[in-house]
């Protein structure tokens, strides 16, 4: 364990901006009012259940799975739906929500409210497929950005055998500590949570990634997963973007996923993110649904930026203004951190299952610098961490080459953005690639579809 | 002597060896081209203007071929030579006579920089593809023309600009040859191709709004709000109001322009059209007068 | 409230720019430009600087009557670099005009026609060079004895190591090579025996101060410069131990324009190739050029030209060599 593991290609290391690592979280008050998006995660958007009129709970579903790839939402918040209309979302287009006005906070029967630890030796009817079930139940999702619906990775396809589970808690984007704060304040429900992951997937192995930049997290897992043997808490050293999935089976296993559509079970792990690891200890051991989350309030022009426990569905606003209110001038607004979070058009876009973080960028940050020409210094080649070559592919996504650009495995890309981070002329690296993956995609699918 | 001998067999040497090469080469690489690619392109105007979209009459030939090969030639056709030429290529190709009427790129969208308030800056790749995947853009509405110039980079015939002062991409109806790669590049989609209408005339819904009216409204004052006026105007059945926003079928549509007058957004264009007679222009501003309740009965709604 | 900026994502971005880079390998030039001034004195500062200023001339006058862009490029440094490599690559009494034309053809021909920064194929201050050494060549391979500090034009010149290596080769007689300065002046400069060669070749130490600072500023990474000067020094150590008339690798190293190419030529961005795997291939080939034609050419420095040979080979290397995929050995 002398040497610090980390990913072996490319990769970067953004300024920390990590404001808010010692606030305490506090839970963030009720919304006058709550949005809720229908599509939160990937996959088919949820089909609502409620309509205009119905009282709801806290915990009361009001809209069910769409789809297999596709997970069921809660409401966050008693009282009644209002409407259900379209709003401004996190893509920032008018999406289908349910928009429900807070009345008092009553919750559904059955969510187990107190701070019991229950653990899964005092739980010894808990199966595998039950596991799955109820987190598929409590619409549990991806809670570091991507939001994928947790069941399907818990569910391998034939072809490939898990074998151990890998918990994220890397939190590689600047500014957010949502996932340390959870870590330092729910560390026993996050192992827990981990060994109900473990038992789901049927593997006996489990590791949590976390960067030596939180050595008391480090410290606190390290002690408290001790009694179990099958768990090891890795040190990984600080690099961006080791929380992408890839990255981190690479870091913790040093097994590289071969490129898309491989995923990482394919190589035998399941990456799943600390807060997911809460969530689906929550959503099984106290049968609470998926509703309220860890969210970093973040920016170096806010006046007292800090983390929360909030509903979702609460509008970013409400929090910013929790935390001083928005800066003056032209500010950027993120869903997410700094490297690959949404800039949003409008301060009223609800908290999801997976906005992690809202960023507040201000001043000259907020804007980018003008381009210059590519000088070719080769500095996007060598952070890439897939091992492309973005100013080829950006260049040729430019020129429309969509042959070239997939067999330059455009497709590969995780869109991290270290390249664009790291280019000296400031050139939009990452939003030509982007548009010629998303080409490059609709191209390929075309042509599965006719075979 | 000697060395005139020497220099004369040295030559004739690399000549036969070169030449032996040429032949050897000529005959291992020909390229066979089908015959019928020279006769249609002979039918061709030979101008190699590219208005059908391809490099040259050339071009639209082998793709004639490829696609009477391929069993059909719709789609192809040359602005320039017309129905007639068309005809004969047709008839040489042993295909049905497509029957193509002009058509004219038309961007469907009104919101203007007065029309449509901006409520965002945006800071990026300026291409309309970026700034798509991006959100809205730089006004509320999410439909609308983002005025990069995708369509622009993409028009080989210089008809499309993005003018400056409205920020809308704005086709020059005599440079179009509708070939359709404007329609293409429009990520939104707002770029149509229409029938170019007699003398050009043509009335069209300026926008592709799917907002419902109220927040369409807010976002650009000249959106289609879907209230259905238009259609109830209609005596030809052409309009058809779906997802909050009308469309005229070009195929129905009359040009009688009383969709024009009832739309109370004016969202609705005719262009071409003679400049209305000193007459009827006092009728116009009523019709401008009109707006204020029309808005009211809207806010009813 | 002001307004919201959107853009996609990343958001943020390091403190990297071309300036940065084109600032920093100046920087990188001055611990040698210096040497120089005491070697060659008010002639090297003279042909400096009139490189430096007639590249900007003409990098601005291009820019704003030719191609009529309203950026200004003067500003980001790279004229001013190549500029001051060029003239690091001239002898310090080369008259003005020779100069002004070897500017006009490094920023003129070998930048501007092909579009300015970032798209010219060929290192423009090797071109530069190599135009002015087969135009002028008298004027270019008369290299002043150093130590004159107060004259220019009228500098005594003298035989540089190179000439000295070539002749015993050419002659075959390796007693020649006895004339060679030792190794650490070599490394120093301060060659008294004969003429030291152009302005920034005469120190190679100050040369390699320059390259740690470049490495440790991130500006380049160590794989052109250590391929080439590993690739010349073994090659020619196995030529001099087959045959003692080439000189010993310590001194072929040290000598000529081999490292100035090396550290600051070769590793240019524009005309280097991108992948660090390239960069070794191109490295290697220029360090094999570079023995050939100083061993075998009819020039005794041969690091221009090898550098230039290679330059037309980098989009060819781009094309071929690609960086190890994520996940490529599995797939195997």
């Amino acid at each position: 364990m002398n040497i610090i593991r980390t990913f072996r290609i490319g990769g970067i290391h953004p300024e920390e901006n990590k404001l808010t690592h010692e606030v305490e979280t506090v839970a963030a008050p009720l919304p006058k009012q709550a949005i809720f998006p229908l599509s939160q995660h990937i996959g088919a958007p949820a089909k609502p259940v409620v309509k205009k009129g119905d009282r709801v709970k806290v915990g009361t579903m009001i809209a069910e799975a769409g789809g297999f790839v596709s997970a069921p939402i809660f409401s966050s918040v008693s009282g009644t739906v209002v409407k259900i209309d379209a709003a401004v979302d996190a893509t920032g287009y008018r999406t289908p929500v349910i928009i429900v006005n807070v009345e008092g906070d009553e919750w559904e029967e059955g969510i187990d409210r107190s701070d019991k630890l229950e653990t899964v030796e005092a739980h010894p009817e808990l199966t595998p497929e039950g596991i799955v079930e109820s987190v598929k139940a409590a619409g549990v999702t991806g809670m570091g950005g991507a939001g994928f619906p947790t069941f399907v990775k818990l569910c391998p396809p034939p072809t490939a055998k898990a074998e151990c589970v890998i918990i994220n808690a890397v939190e590689c984007e600047p500014y957010i500590t949502s996932d340390y704060r959870l870590m330092m304040e729910h560390a026993d429900e996050i192992v827990v949570g981990l060994q109900l992951l473990m038992k789901a997937a049927k593997v006996d192995r489990g590791y949590i990634g976390i960067e030596v930049n939180k050595p008391k997290a480090i410290a606190l897992l390290t002690e408290k997963v001790k009694a179990d043997p099958r768990i090891e808490v890795v040190p990984l050293k600080q690099r961006y973007p080791q929380g992408g999935e890839k990255q981190l089976v690479d870091a913790v296993i040093r097994r590289q996923v071969p490129a898309p559509p491989a995923i990482p079970v394919n190589v035998g792990a399941i990456v799943q993110n600390v807060g997911t690891a809460f969530a689906v200890y929550q959503a099984v051991m106290k049968h609470k649904p998926l509703f309220e989350r860890y969210t970093t309030v973040t920016g170096k022009r806010l006046a007292h930026p800090g983390n929360f426990l909030v509903r979702m569905g609460t509008p970013m606003r409400e929090l910013i203004d929790l935390c001083g209110g928005m800066p003056e001038g032209d500010n950027k607004l993120l869903a997410g951190g700094p490297m690959m979070g949404k800039a949003l058009t409008s301060v009223d876009v609800p908290v999801c299952k997976g906005t992690n973080s809202v960023t507040v960028i201000s001043d000259s940050e907020a804007r980018r610098k003008p381009a210059d020409p590519c000088i070719r210094c080769a500095k996007c080649v060598s952070v890439c961490p897939m091992g492309l070559e973005p100013y080829l592919l950006a260049t040729a996504s430019a020129k429309q080459m969509w042959d070239k650009v997939e067999a330059e495995c455009i497709t590969s890309c995780i869109e991290c953005g270290s390249c664009q981070y790291t280019c000296p002329s400031h050139r939009p690296i990452l939003d030509n690639i982007r548009f010629g993956k998303s080409k490059v995609m609709g191209i390929i699918r075309a042509r599965n579809a006719k075979k | 002597m000697d060395l005139v001998l020497v220099a004369v067999i040295a030559l004739g040497a690399i000549g036969l060896v070169s030449s032996t090469v040429l032949y050897v080469c000529s005959k291992k690489f020909a390229v066979k081209e089908d015959a019928r690619i020279g006769e249609v392109a002979e039918l061709l105007p030979q101008a190699n203007c590219g208005g059908c979209g391809f490099a040259g009459c050339a071009g639209l030939a082998d793709a004639l071929v490829k696609g009477a090969d391929a069993g059909s030639i719709e789609g192809l056709f040359c602005p320039v030579g017309g129905q007639e030429v068309m005809g004969k290529v047709a008839d040489l190709l042993g295909m049905a006579v497509v029957n193509t009427e002009p058509m004219v790129a038309v961007v469907r969208c009104n919101g203007t920089c007065a029309n449509r308030p901006r409520i965002a800056e945006y800071s990026g790749l300026r291409t309309c593809a970026a700034m798509h995947a991006c959100g809205a853009g730089e006004t509320a509405c999410g439909y609308g023309c983002l005025g990069c110039g995708d369509c622009v980079a993409a028009c080989q015939f210089g008809a499309i600009s993005v003018n400056p002062e409205t920020g809308i991409a704005e086709v020059d109806e005599d440079k179009c040859t509708s070939c359709g790669a404007c329609v293409k590049a429009c990520p939104r989609g707002i770029i149509e191709l229409r029938k170019k209408g007699p003398k050009g005339r043509r009335i069209y819904v300026s926008c592709v709004n799917r907002d419902k009216g109220p927040v369409a409204m807010k976002a650009c004052k000249a959106a289609c709000i879907g209230c259905g006026k238009c259609q109830k105007e209609c005596q030809f059945d052409a309009i058809t109001v779906a997802n909050n926003v009308a469309y005229i079928d070009p195929a129905k549509c009359r040009l009688c322009r009383k969709c024009e007058k009832a739309c109370p957004t004016h969202a609705i264009v005719s262009v071409n059209f003679p400049a209305p007679k000193p007459a009827t222009q006092p009728a116009a501003s009523v019709g401008a007068a009109n707006v204020e309740p029309v808005n009211e009965g809207e806010a009813k709604q | 409230m002001g307004k919201l900026i959107v853009s996609l994502s990343p958001h943020a971005h390091g403190t990297d720019s071309v300036e940065r880079n084109m600032y920093g390998v100046i920087i990188a030039l001055l611990p040698a430009l210096i040497v120089s001034f005491f070697y060659f004195g008010i002639g090297s500062l003279v042909v400096c600087a009139a490189s430096v200023v007639s590249c900007v001339f003409f990098e601005w006058l291009i820019n704003r009557f030719v191609l009529k862009s309203d950026r200004l490029t003067v500003c980001d440094g790279s004229a001013i670099l190549t500029g001051l490599l060029l003239g690091f690559n001239l002898p310090s009494n080369l008259p003005v005009w020779i100069i002004v034309l070897g500017a006009l053809v490094a920023i003129g021909v070998a930048k501007m026609t092909f579009g300015g920064l970032g798209c010219n194929v060929f290192n423009p201050a090797l071109v530069g060079r190599c135009f002015l050494l087969v135009s002028f060549p008298a004027q270019m391979t008369s290299w002043p004895v150093v130590g004159q500090l107060g004259s220019y034009l009228d500098a005594e010149t003298g035989a540089t190591p190179l000439s000295l290596m070539k002749t015993a080769i050419k002659t075959g007689d390796a007693s020649v090579l006895n004339d060679l300065p030792d190794s650490l002046h070599l490394l120093l400069g301060n060659n008294a025996m004969g003429g030291a060669g152009t302005i920034g070749e005469v120190c190679a130490l100050a040369l390699i101060i320059g390259l740690v600072y470049m490495l440790w500023k991130k500006i380049i990474t160590w794989h052109i410069p250590v391929s080439i000067i590993a690739t010349v020094f073994v090659v020619s150590g196995l030529l001099h131990l087959a045959n003692p008339v080439y000189a010993d690798p310590v001194a072929v190293v040290l000598s000529g324009g081999l490292m100035l190419g090396a550290i600051f030529m070769a590793t240019d961005y524009v005309t280097s190739p991108m992948t660090h795997k390239g960069q070794l291939i191109y490295g290697v080939a220029i360090g094999l050029l570079t023995v050939l034609i100083r061993n075998w050419g009819s020039y005794p420095e041969g690091m221009s030209f090898a550098i230039l040979i290679m330059n037309a080979f980098t989009p060819l290397i781009n094309t071929y060599v690609k960086p190890k995929r994520f996940g490529e050995v599995l797939q195997k």
